[in-house]
């Protein structure tokens, strides 16, 4: 849906600062002029010096739209970056940080939509994903929904007890993680990189092919995804990417 | 407004006024694009210049390789915020695209297409007189799949997002239609030095 409206800058207020991993934490933020937002959304974020130099980054919506007005980023830190260290370092409750959004037309999802849907998340890649999982969980729907993540080490997961409580709902939304450091833990997860084998496994636990896929992540991270699932049978027009750049 | 406790990583003052506004330097090369990296064979590429609905004409890869190949180095920005120095290209310029087709610039507005459904509009007045080009070589070697390659636009002077990938027409349009971002919220025509990110800026 085309954004008819401009997109201004405006003042968001830090609400609170989470923990997700070692080197994750969520911001949980308010707008001053409230804006609904949609699954796989992102905001822009500009940063100002006391000299007026300034910077802006992107940063995915990790929260379900039905949580508007709060918006929640989430941000890895990136050693040696500009952006992503001051976030971990400096932001704390009550910061206010300038922001734009929402942002995005394509890389969006809705219940209405349907599925099943296929999500592919690598690292931070996961947060516009996690947005449409709890979309799905807030709108008590059944669409079938697998989430396929790929981080290094299970500790590194992110929001795992949260998905792993949204997967023993039993409603039909599915999680198997590919760890690429470790063994896998659980019967359903994968101790290796996604491939097209193990594309292939994962698929298995839809009860129809994916009617739409979304892949996230780094841009190496996406070109491997996107390449096991074409090999794994799904047609390149479904697959849906995101790519957040290194 | 200043962002408490920010200072923010300089570029240095040299390069600071090729920086547009919310861009930072990059290093590398990343890669934005709304689906998967489709790989196109050279065998099977072509090329159609149309004129709304009617091709004009088409090459192949041999045949389009056979056109003036030039060079273009020149300053990028996406719309991610980063911004590259000093890419160097080669490829055909879109003046000796028409030249060859025997046309002068038919109508005001452009539709770039590509293989993968991808399209995107710039005026046409941006693609001639030497202001963009088909690039086939990136840094001396033929332009990767995941850089846009066999083809791609290269309209350095605006938005990144303009210079389609994978590229197999340039379509003349009269009036100025948006392409697939463009219909998406982002901007007509994206200078980065206006900062014309999205509808309304
Ligand atoms: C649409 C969009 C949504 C995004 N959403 C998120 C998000 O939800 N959470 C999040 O943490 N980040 C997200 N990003 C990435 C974010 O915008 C920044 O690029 C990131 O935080 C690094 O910024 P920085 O200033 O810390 O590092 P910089 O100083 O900008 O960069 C340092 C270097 O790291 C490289 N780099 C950038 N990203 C990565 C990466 N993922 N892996 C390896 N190297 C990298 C850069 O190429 C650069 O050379 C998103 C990017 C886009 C385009």
């Amino acid at each position: 849906m085309p954004l008819r409206r401009r997109l201004d800058w405006q003042a968001a207020t830090v609400r609170r600062v989470e923990t997700k991993t070692p080197t994750v934490k969520s911001f949980f933020l308010e707008p001053a002029e409230p804006f609904a937002y949609r699954a796989g959304q992102h905001v822009d974020v500009r940063l100002t010096a006391p000299d007026g130099y300034s910077t802006e980054r992107s940063y995915s919506i990790a929260s379900a739209p039905e949580t508007a007005p709060l918006v929640e980023l989430t941000v890895e830190l990136l050693e040696g970056g500009e952006v992503s260290p001051f976030f971990h370092e400096v932001v704390e409750p009550g910061d206010t940080l300038e922001i734009r959004g929402p942002i995005g037309g394509h890389f969006v999802w809705r219940v209405a939509e349907g599925g099943p849907v296929l999500l592919v998340g690598g690292g931070s890649g996961v947060v516009p994903l996690m947005g449409m999982a709890r979309h799905r969980a807030a709108q008590r729907a059944d669409v079938p929904m697998l989430l396929f993540f790929s981080a290094r080490h299970w500790d590194e997961v992110i929001f795992r007890d949260e998905l792993l409580d949204l997967e023993a709902r039993g409603d039909g939304f599915s999680l198997a993680l590919a760890l690429t450091r470790e063994p896998a833990r659980r019967e359903a997860d994968f101790g290796r990189r996604i491939d097209g084998a193990a594309a292939m496994a994962a698929l298995a636990r839809l009860p129809a092919p994916p009617r739409v896929a979304y892949v996230c992540g780094s841009n190496p991270f996406v070109e491997a995804a996107t390449a096991a699932l074409m090999e794994a049978g799904i047609p390149a027009p479904v697959i849906r990417t995101e790519r957040y750049g290194g | 407004m200043a962002t408490r406790g920010f200072f923010g990583r300089r570029t240095p003052p040299e390069l600071a006024d090729r920086i547009p506004p919310g861009q930072y330097l990059e290093e590398g090369f990343p890669v934005l694009s709304a689906g998967p990296t489709p790989h196109v064979r050279t065998e099977d590429w072509s090329f159609t210049l149309k004129v709304g609905p009617r091709p004009v004409k088409r090459w192949n890869w041999d045949e389009f390789n056979a056109l003036p190949i030039g060079k273009m180095t020149r300053d990028i920005h996406c719309v991610t915020k980063w911004t590259k120095l000093n890419t160097a290209w080669e490829g055909v310029l879109v003046d000796d695209i028409l030249a060859d087709a025997g046309i002068e610039p038919p109508t005001g507005y452009t539709l770039a297409h590509a293989y993968d459904g991808y399209d995107t509009n710039v005026p046409t007045a941006d693609l001639v007189g030497g202001k963009a080009m088909v690039a086939l070589r990136y840094e001396g070697a033929p332009l990767t799949a995941d850089h846009g390659g066999p083809a791609r636009l290269l309209v350095p002077h605006l938005y990144f997002w303009k210079s389609a990938k994978w590229l197999n027409g340039l379509q003349f349009t009269e009036r100025d239609e948006g392409g697939f971002w463009e219909l998406r919220g982002y901007h007509m025509y994206g200078d980065p030095w206006k900062e014309q990110r999205f509808t309304g800026d």
